[in-house]
C-alpha cells in the first residue's frame, strides 16, 4: 500500500505554481523525509495531502486510493503542522478532550502516560508550555489518534537541540512500535540522516528525486544522505552568474 | 481467486469512510473553545436585564397610577401624566441604544469562530481531525446561533415588558405619551431582537471566513449591520404590508402613520401640511400652532381628532392618512424574523461551503 499517491499532483497560487507535476508513490511503513530548500513546495504537497487545500491540477490519494481530506482519509491521517497549531486558551487536558472528541479513536491512557512522562502537567494552558512541550504535546495527541500515517510539517525547526531530539526519539519510537507510517518534511538534513528510510526531494516546485534511501546511495555511490541531497539540489539550481 | 486479483479497492470503507463521529460530540468542543465569548454575552445582557428590570419596575408604577386616577383631568392626575411622560425621557435614549446589542453580540461570537482559527493557524489542526470540516463548522455555527437565539429573546420578553406602557391602546386618552409597537423598540421585541443577533452571527463569522482575521471582520459585520438597520427602518418595514388608507383624522396613536395627503373635491390638493394661507384663511387656532400629525403617532398628549381636518373639513378638505395598524405588529415581526433568518440561514450555509472549498 502506498500512503501518498500523487499524478501530475500541482498547486497554483496566482500565477505561481507552488507545486507542478508531482508524480509520487510514497509506500506504507517508512519514515519518508521530504528534504529542499525554503519555498520548494513542501508545506503544498502536505496541505494536499492532508486535504486543507485543494490541488490545481491532478490528484493525490492517500492510505491506498482514499481522496485527500476524505472522512475515511482523516480517519487514518494524523497531522501536525509547522509551528505546532494548539489551542492557547486551552488546558492540557482540555486539548485532549477536543482531540478525542473530534476523531473516532483516541488512545487516552497513552496520551496521559507520555505528557506525565514528559512533565507536561494537564492542567496549564496550552500557550503556556515551552516551545518543545508544545511540540510534544502536539505529536501526542496526534500519535493517540492512533493513525496509519502520521504527517509533520518541519517539525523540529522551532526547537532547541535537545527538544529536537527528544521529539524525533518519540516519531521514531511510535514509527517503530506500531508501524506508523511517518512522513515529515525539513529544510534541515543531518537530523534526517538517521530516521528516514526513504527520501523525496524537492526544490522550486517539483519533485527531483524519490526513493528508498539505501537504494539511492547504492545506485549514486555516495556516502551520505546529506551528499546526496545537495548534489541533487545543486544540480536543480541553475547557476548563477555574475 | 480471480476476484482478489482484481484491482480491489485496498480500503474496503471507500471515501465516504467510517460512520461519521455523532454530532452532539461537537458541543463540548464549542463550549470549550467559545465560553469567554458566550459568557460575555451573557454578563452584558445579565448588566443590561437588571437595569431594565429597574426602571420597568418604575415605568409600570407611573402607568398604574396614570390608569388608576380618578377623577380624570384633575390636578393629581395631571401630574401622575406628567411623571410618566417624564419616565420616556429616560427610556428613550436606551431604546435607540440597545439596538446595538445585538450586532455586538452577533459580531463577537459569530467572527472569530472560522477567524480566530484562521489567524492562529489552529484550522491546521481543527480541519484534519476526523470530525472532518464542513461538520466542523457547521456543528459550531447552528448551536452557537441557536444559544445567541435564546438568550436574546428571553431579554427581549424584558424589553417588551418594560416597553409595553408606552404601546398601550388608549394612552391618548389617558392624556400620555403613546406611540406604535412598529415603532417603539420594534427591532428588540421577540422575534426581531433574536433574528437580527442572529443575522449579524452570520455575517461576522462569513465576514471572518473572508477576511480571516478577527478583528477587522467584527468590524466588517458591525458595518454590515448598520448599513442593514438603515435599510430596514428607513426603507423596508414600512412596505412589509400594502397600508392602509383612511379619511378618519381620529386615527388610534397606537396605528404607525406612514404618510398624509389632502384632497379637496375629490382631486388631490397638497401633501403633509396645508399651506399657512389656507391655515390662517379658516382655522382660528389660539397661538401655539396645531400638531400636523393625524392621530397623535408623534407623540405628546394627543387630543382626539386632526383640529385641521376638523377647520378645513367644511370647507371641502379631506385629510388622508396611510398607516400601518398595531394589530399588524406580530405579521411585521415575522416578516422582518423571516428574512432576516432566512438571511443568517444562507451565510451560515455559505460560510460552510466556503471552509469546504476554500484553500487554507
Amino acid at each position: 500500500m502506498n500512503v501518498v499517491e500523487a499524478t501530475g499532483l500541482g498547486k497554483r497560487y496566482g500565477r505561481t505554481w507552488a507545486l507542478r507535476e508531482c508524480t509520487l508513490e510514497i509506500p506504507a511503513g517508512r519514515v519518508t523525509a521530504l528534504v529542499g530548500p525554503n519555498g520548494a513546495g513542501k508545506t503544498t504537497l502536505l496541505n494536499l495531502a492532508v486535504g486543507l487545500t485543494a490541488p490545481s491540477a491532478g490528484a493525490v490519494t492517500v492510505l491506498g486510493g482514499r481522496r485527500a481530506g476524505s472522512p475515511a482519509a482523516l480517519d487514518g491521517i494524523a497531522f501536525v503542522a509547522q509551528d505546532t497549531p494548539l489551542y492557547k486558551g486551552l488546558s492540557v487536558a482540555d486539548m485532549i478532550y477536543v482531540t478525542r472528541t473530534l476523531n473516532r479513536r483516541f488512545d487516552e491512557p497513552y496520551a496521559r502516560a507520555r505528557l506525565d512522562e514528559l512533565g507536561v502537567p494537564a492542567k496549564r494552558r496550552a500557550g503556556k508550555l515551552s516551545g518543545g512541550q508544545q511540540a510534544q504535546l502536539a505529536l501526542t495527541l496526534a500519535l493517540a489518534r492512533r493513525p496509519q500515517l502520521l504527517v509533520l510539517d518541519e517539525p523540529v525547526a522551532a526547537l532547541d537541540p535537545v527538544a529536537r531530539h527528544d521529539f524525533m526519539a518519540t516519531v521514531l519510537a511510535a514509527a517503530a512500535a506500531e508501524g506508523v507510517s511517518v512522513l515529515l518534511s525539513s529544510h534541515v538534513l543531518t537530523e534526517l540522516e538517521r530516521v528516514a528510510s526513504y527520501l523525496v526531494l524537492m526544490s522550486r516546485g517539483q519533485v527531483r528525486l524519490a526513493g528508498a534511501v539505501d537504494d539511492l546511495l547504492a545506485a549514486d555511490g555516495r556516502a551520505s544522505l546529506e551528499e546526496l541531497a545537495l548534489h541533487y539540489l545543486r544540480e536543480a539550481t541553475p547557476e548563477v552568474t555574475r | 481467486m480471480s476476484a482478489l486479483t482484481l484491482p480491489a479497492r485496498p480500503d474496503p470503507e471507500g471515501d465516504a469512510g467510517p460512520r461519521p463521529i455523532p454530532w452532539r460530540r461537537m458541543t463540548g468542543v464549542t463550549w470549550r473553545q467559545h465560553r469567554i465569548a458566550l459568557a460575555g454575552a451573557v454578563v452584558l445582557l445579565g448588566v443590561l436585564s437588571a437595569y431594565l428590570w429597574i426602571e420597568g419596575t418604575s415605568v409600570h408604577h407611573a402607568y398604574a397610577a396614570v390608569t388608576a386616577c380618578r377623577p380624570a383631568g384633575s390636578a393629581a392626575c395631571q401630574d401622575a401624566a406628567a411623571t410618566f411622560n417624564a419616565t420616556w425621557n429616560d427610556m428613550s435614549i436606551p431604546a435607540v441604544l440597545l439596538q446595538l446589542l445585538p450586532a455586538l453580540i452577533g459580531a463577537f461570537v459569530g467572527a472569530p469562530v472560522p477567524a480566530r482559527e484562521l489567524e492562529a493557524g489552529t484550522f491546521r489542526f481543527a480541519w484534519t481531525q476526523g470530525f472532518g470540516r464542513w461538520r466542523w463548522t457547521l456543528a459550531k455555527l447552528v448551536p452557537l446561533a441557536v444559544v445567541l437565539a435564546a438568550a436574546t429573546y428571553a431579554f427581549s420578553v424584558l424589553v417588551s415588558w418594560c416597553y409595553q406602557p408606552y404601546m398601550a391602546t388608549g394612552n391618548q386618552d389617558l392624556g400620555i405619551y403613546g406611540d406604535s409597537p412598529l415603532v417603539t423598540v420594534f427591532g428588540l421585541r421577540e422575534v426581531t431582537f433574536p433574528a437580527w443577533t442572529v443575522a449579524t452571527f452570520a455575517i461576522a463569522a462569513l465576514a471572518g471566513m473572508l477576511i480571516r482575521r478577527v478583528v477587522p471582520a467584527i468590524v466588517a459585520a458591525l458595518a454590515v449591520y448598520a448599513g442593514l438597520v438603515v435599510a430596514a427602518v428607513a426603507l423596508l418595514r414600512e412596505h412589509y404590508l400594502a397600508p392602509l388608507v383612511t379619511s378618519d383624522s381620529n386615527l388610534a396613536g397606537t396605528a404607525w402613520i406612514i404618510g398624509q395627503w389632502w384632497t379637496k373635491d375629490g382631486r388631490f390638493a397638497f401633501a403633509d401640511n396645508p399651506p399657512d394661507s389656507l391655515v390662517n384663511q379658516f382655522c382660528n387656532f389660539a397661538q401655539s400652532g396645531p400638531t400636523g400629525k393625524g392621530g397623535g403617532g408623534g407623540g405628546g398628549p394627543a387630543s382626539s381628532g386632526n383640529p385641521l381636518a376638523q377647520c378645513l373639513g367644511p370647507h371641502g378638505y379631506t385629510l388622508w392618512t396611510s398607516y400601518q395598524p398595531a394589530s399588524r405588529f406580530w405579521p411585521f415581526q415575522w416578516i422582518e424574523g423571516g428574512w432576516l433568518l432566512a438571511l443568517a440561514v444562507l451565510l451560515i450555509g455559505v460560510t460552510v461551503w466556503l471552509v469546504q472549498r476554500r484553500a487554507a
